[in-house]
């Protein structure tokens, strides 16, 4: 087994893409998500693996430095904050609609606006229903551990291949500023230009040869039948992944009366909440997303029966809670609490809140 | 088992990595470890304080609304954090620049001169080391065989020929603390 160290999540996002032989990291600096590429400076990536570690002028280049990339086959990744993610929206559609892979996390900051450096999860919309424009998708991966922070780079890499289209590592300021016991994944070497052709060579621009048709990466579809076709197949892509790529931990839900349901920190915070609940006899249970596109929505219907009510604990006013909604249908009672602008509640506030919305 | 710290006092007094070096202490013991800090505006004025969380366990919350013990450096610090620490929990603090000492009755408290300790080994860096040695006397809940390793794994290896210094600190912050109530 390798051996564990201390890291800060942002140091560990850093390590984990030199490590899972990313090739690319363009990215402009923004609290508090700065130690990636303070950590990827440090590190010197470009003196071993190859890969480039690039400062870029603004977001909106960094953005559009990965579509570049991404577009030759190679695995490029950025992150940023809240207000830097917002620059990055156009740029997010424009990659969804090339249908190029790519990995971008954000550390998520209260907002609206320059907002706040204190974390928060108020980007839920931005990063699961679009952000940017047209009807397109992300796969959003939401850790909760410093240790899911290096899993994360790994996976969302491969899951951005396998369906091409942009992954997205949705943390917050507490998994990205907390340091934990970490194991990091062993290093695998970057690919050859050859595992490349294999991997993306039907539709990577590697080099125009005689015996193949040009490959072009576009988001430009003007005739309308064409775009229509071509969103049909964008969709049928989303419902694979609705269908195969869902991702969840549910911690005493067996026998729950109520249900909380969070992701990233705010699901560490109502572990404990669960535990002093139970501990005081009353049954409740945790369901954790830990993609949040796909929503583990078959999920919730499968525990909506069981249910007196589901509160949904955000670090924002009430954007997740929808989702949760609309897999319910009604049935079942569903509550918001969340803290709001960088404030974050301990697990007492957590279970005050559930006791209040549910009068137990 | 499972004991939450909170350390508080001013940027600059080691708080960070009093907490880095105490949880890879833990990693050594091999224990479930977090470390919390505050990094918002409040850094910018002065003040930092740092969560560390050590447990035989898998550990649920890095934010804990009440903890086991709290390391306190400055008044601004005693003043948020004194009414946090759980009846029985271990109030340590730095009676340098305190002008209002704590007054809860159902906790542990004790003292430590580490500025002026510090100020006696000539190692005005040695202060926070000094303040560890203290709450590892009071809560031994990491050896001091694993505390060497985890300041090893927390500095780096140019620093190395420091570790004996650091040491000894620990080892006078051991013997200077002064039990208050």
């Amino acid at each position: 087994m390798a051996e564990k160290v201390l890291k800060k999540g942002n140091e560990v996002i850093a390590l984990a893409a030199i490590r899972c032989g990313c090739d690319g990291y363009f990215g402009y600096p923004i609290t508090p998500q700065s130690e990636v590429m303070e950590t990827l400076m440090e590190e010197k990536p470009w003196e071993t693996t190859g890969m480039v570690v690039l400062q870029a002028e603004s977001e909106t280049s960094s953005i559009n430095m990965l579509y570049g990339g991404a577009s030759c086959g190679k695995k490029v990744m950025t992150s940023s904050s809240s207000p830097g993610l917002s620059l990055m929206c156009e740029g997010l559609s424009y990659l969804a609609g090339a249908e190029l892979p790519c990995l971008v996390v954000n550390v998520v900051r209260g907002g609206p606006g320059l907002g706040t450096i204190q974390p928060a999860q108020s980007d839920y919309f931005q990063a699961t229903k679009g952000g940017g424009h047209g009807d397109y998708h992300l796969i959003v991966l939401a850790p909760s551990s410093v240790q899911e922070m290096n899993d994360f780079v790994d996976l969302g890499f491969a899951l951005a291949f396998k369906y091409r289209n942009p992954a997205m590592i949705l943390a917050d300021g507490i998994v990205g500023q907390m340091m934990e016991k970490v194991e990091l994944s062993p290093l695998k070497p970057r690919w050859t230009d050859a595992e490349i052709q294999q991997i993306a060579g039907d539709w990577a621009t590697t080099g125009k040869t005689t015996d193949r048709p040009m490959h072009i990466i576009t988001s430009l579809a003007l005739d309308a039948d064409v775009a229509e076709r071509f969103n049909e197949k964008l969709i049928k892509k989303y419902n694979e992944i609705r269908t195969k790529e869902v991702r969840f931990e549910t911690i005493r839900c067996d026998d729950a009366d109520y249900l909380l349901v969070a992701y990233g920190a705010m699901a560490r915070i109502c572990q404990e909440t669960v535990a002093m609940a139970r501990a005081a006899g009353l049954k409740i249970g945790l369901l954790r997303p830990i993609t949040l596109f796909p929503y583990p929505t078959a999920e919730l219907q499968r525990l909506a029966p069981q249910l007196k009510g589901i509160l949904s604990v955000e670090l924002s006013a009430g954007q997740m809670i929808e989702d949760i909604r609309l897999a319910v249908e009604g049935r079942t009672p569903v509550k918001h609490y969340g803290r709001l602008g960088g404030m974050v509640p301990d697990p007492g506030q957590v279970l005050d809140a559930l006791k209040q919305r549910f009068s137990l | 088992m499972k004991e939450e710290i909170i350390i508080a006092g001013f940027g600059g007094q080691g708080v960070l990595s009093m907490g880095k070096i105490l949880a890879y202490s833990g990693i050594m013991q091999d224990m479930e470890v977090t470390w919390m800090p505050s990094y918002g505006p409040e850094m910018r004025g002065g003040t930092a304080n740092v969560t560390v969380v050590l447990s035989s366990d898998r550990i649920s919350s890095p934010i804990v609304n009440k903890c086991d013990t709290a390391i306190i450096l400055n008044q601004q610090s005693l003043d948020k954090f004194e009414n946090i620490i759980k009846p029985g929990g271990l109030l340590l603090y730095d009676p340098n620049g305190i002008t209002h000492p704590p007054t809860r009755t159902d906790i542990h408290i004790c003292k430590i001169e580490a500025a002026e300790e510090a100020a006696h080994i000539g190692n005005a860096k040695a202060y926070n080391m000094i303040v560890l040695g203290a709450y590892l006397k009071k809560r031994p809940i990491v050896q001091l065989e694993n505390v060497i390793k985890g300041l090893k794994k927390s500095i780096p290896e140019r620093h190395h020929k420091l570790i004996p210094m650091n040491e000894q600190a620990i080892e006078r912050g051991m013997e200077a603390v002064i039990d208050v109530s």
